[in-house]
């Protein structure tokens, strides 16, 4: 199990970080250790044991699907790095493809 | 004017004798005297706050007149939230979050918004991208974390409470190394809509004050069913002040029989050990309880954690709000945003996470945390079927010098090891100042199961009532 600077090069690619070498060469070790301790977990008989996604049962909320104000364009806009004609504007999602 | 007492505050208030421009005007004072090197604050908005006490109508609201600051996670609108990250340095809400409307209807004005750890990962406060804020009673060392901000303003005298938030012992960490009160709510009592998320089911607000009563009265306005949380409990408002004099007569204490000691401070078990035995002298009886599987917490949280904020802090992606980097293609422009935008404290949970969850190591990782976490929740509901409160130390040593810790990962995360559990838990738990050593003080955690808030607002309210060691100045705060 031990984490290689291509391993957290790859779950950095997975998670959408570029990650410099500098940061690889300083992770692996780091991670390799939390994940050892982790591994503690590995000795436990589990078998059985339903897991928990979360401390008490609930059950998911839906309400009706009706129309109700909401955000202004322009607020729900407001924070966007780039907008165009009220929309949010990206880089091509391509490379070297058209444009936005 | 002294800052450290809401309840006084409101009384003060209500009979007229100062106003609520009177108390925000003394509480930006003492921001400009002690938090140039307190460094609490991350964003203070002064005529917002005095525009707001003036509108605030004397004895309007259970907090009306009362200053207080949130943390910089908690969405306030058309002021800058960053959850103390590159990635949102200027992002302006255009909403409140639910606490902090529920603040403003209760009269509270809101004096700033406070640093923590970046996205509210880590346990010093050391990881905010902006500041380092110091710990009041010892301007070396840390405050603690990830709310250290909140625990720093009020320790320092600058606000009588704040609200931080707790996802492994954020909100009774910091409390316990500046000598405050803290609280973290049961999972569900307090809407978490608009905290910026971390770990979703392990998320809780709750406030900072100097006494569980004052606790009590910010958690008569903050608490309750919120249809914008999904996850909000839909249990009857309560007065969390009703069982404060009930005092501990008959009361039953556990103590944990083989609680992990590895890294624990002899005199913070001492001083520990003599607040029990305070509570003893008021009539609870003490029991021994077991809680076998705490040895597993800190390795299941730093899964489970990771894991979910993976997944959470996906949203940060450059394209609706955030910083977003130059880059010719849509996903380099993603994974440079990301880069840039994120410190290291979160882009190493990031990758647990991510690894955590990757196909290969779902089962090995994040489905066994989840298994083991089932196991520590039932460890408590046994637990507390023998006994009323479970008193433990908060954390295993008082607040450690700057750096410390910082270059040792795992080092820091077994900090956490006392107050991780009740996250997983969803259970109740505060940290009660109960001592100092060397000049730093000590916390009692008092923990009680799912919505016994009361009990534990009880338990600790007895326990200030006697607790008899001296208190020192700290040495970043309003002079009294």
């Amino acid at each position: 199990m031990k984490i290689t600077e291509e391993t957290v090069s790859h779950v950095a690619r997975l998670a959408r970080l570029a990650m410099p070498e500098a940061e690889r060469s300083l992770l692996a070790p780091q991670l390799n250790d939390i994940l050892e301790y982790a591994a503690s977990l590995q000795q436990v008989d589990l078998e059985g044991v339903p897991p928990t996604s979360h401390p008490f049962e609930q059950t998911n909320v839906l309400r009706e699907d009706e129309v109700r104000p909401s955000l202004s364009r322009d607020a729900a806009l407001a924070n966007a790095p780039e907008t165009e004609d009220g929309q949010v504007r990206v880089p091509a999602v391509l490379e070297g493809g058209g444009g936005a | 004017m002294k800052l450290n007492s809401v309840k006084e505050i409101l009384a003060s208030v209500h009979k007229g004798e100062t106003t609520a421009a009177d108390w925000a005007k003394a509480s930006l004072d003492a921001v400009r005297k002690v938090d140039g090197e307190l460094e609490a604050f991350l964003t203070v908005d002064e005529d917002a706050a005095l525009s707001r006490a003036k509108a605030t109508t004397t004895g309007q609201g259970v907090l009306a007149g009362v200053p207080y600051a949130l943390k910089d996670n908690i969405c306030t609108q058309g002021m800058l939230t960053t959850a103390a990250s590159r990635i949102l340095e200027n992002y302006i809400p255009p909403y409140n979050a639910t606490v902090a409307n529920l603040l403003n209807d209760a009269g509270g004005v809101l004096i700033g918004k406070t640093n923590l750890d970046e996205f509210a990962m880590g346990s010093t406060t050391e990881t905010s991208a902006f500041k380092k804020t110091k710990n009041p009673y010892a301007k070396g060392r840390v405050p603690g974390g990830s709310s250290g901000g909140s625990a720093a303003a009020v320790a320092a005298g600058i606000v009588p409470f704040a609200l931080g938030s707790d996802t492994g012992g954020s909100i009774r960490q910091p409390a316990a190394f500046c000598g405050v009160f803290g609280l973290k709510p049961t999972y569900g009592r307090v809407s978490r809509y608009g905290l910026i998320a971390f770990a979703s089911s392990l998320d809780q607000i709750g406030p900072f004050t100097n006494t569980a009563e004052d606790a009590a009265i910010v958690m008569n306005a903050i608490s309750g069913y919120d249809k914008y949380d999904s996850t909000s409990a839909k249990v009857e408002r309560e007065d969390f002040t009703q069982d404060l004099e009930l005092g501990v007569k008959g009361l039953r204490i556990g103590i944990v029989r083989n609680l992990p000691e590895e890294g624990l401070n002899p005199a913070v078990k001492q001083a520990v050990d003599a607040a029990i035995r305070k509570l003893e002298g008021e009539g609870a009886t003490v029991v021994e309880v077991d809680l076998p599987h705490s040895e597993y917490a800190v390795a299941t949280y730093y899964l489970i954690a990771p894991a979910e904020a993976s997944s959470n802090l996906s949203r940060y992606d450059g394209v609706r709000f955030g910083r977003r980097a130059e880059a010719k293609s849509m996903i380099d422009m993603f994974e440079q945003s990301r880069s840039q935008g994120f410190g290291m404290e979160v882009k190493r949970r990031i990758i647990i996470g991510t690894y955590a969850l990757s196909s290969g190591y779902y089962d090995a990782y994040y489905k066994r945390a989840q298994q083991m976490r089932t196991l520590i929740r039932r460890d408590y509901e046994q637990a507390f079927e023998q006994c009323d409160v479970i008193l433990m130390p908060t954390t295993p040593t008082t607040a450690f010098p700057f750096g410390e810790k910082s270059d040792d990962p795992l080092a820091m995360y077994l900090n956490d090891i006392y107050t991780i559990p009740a996250n997983l838990a969803g259970i109740p738990g505060a940290s009660v100042p109960c001592g100092f050593v060397d000049g730093l003080p000590v916390g009692l955690q008092v923990l009680a199961k799912p919505f016994a808030e009361r009990t534990i607002l009880r338990v600790a309210h007895a326990y200030e009532q006697v607790r008899d060691f001296s208190w020192p100045q700290p040495e970043l705060g309003v002079a009294e």
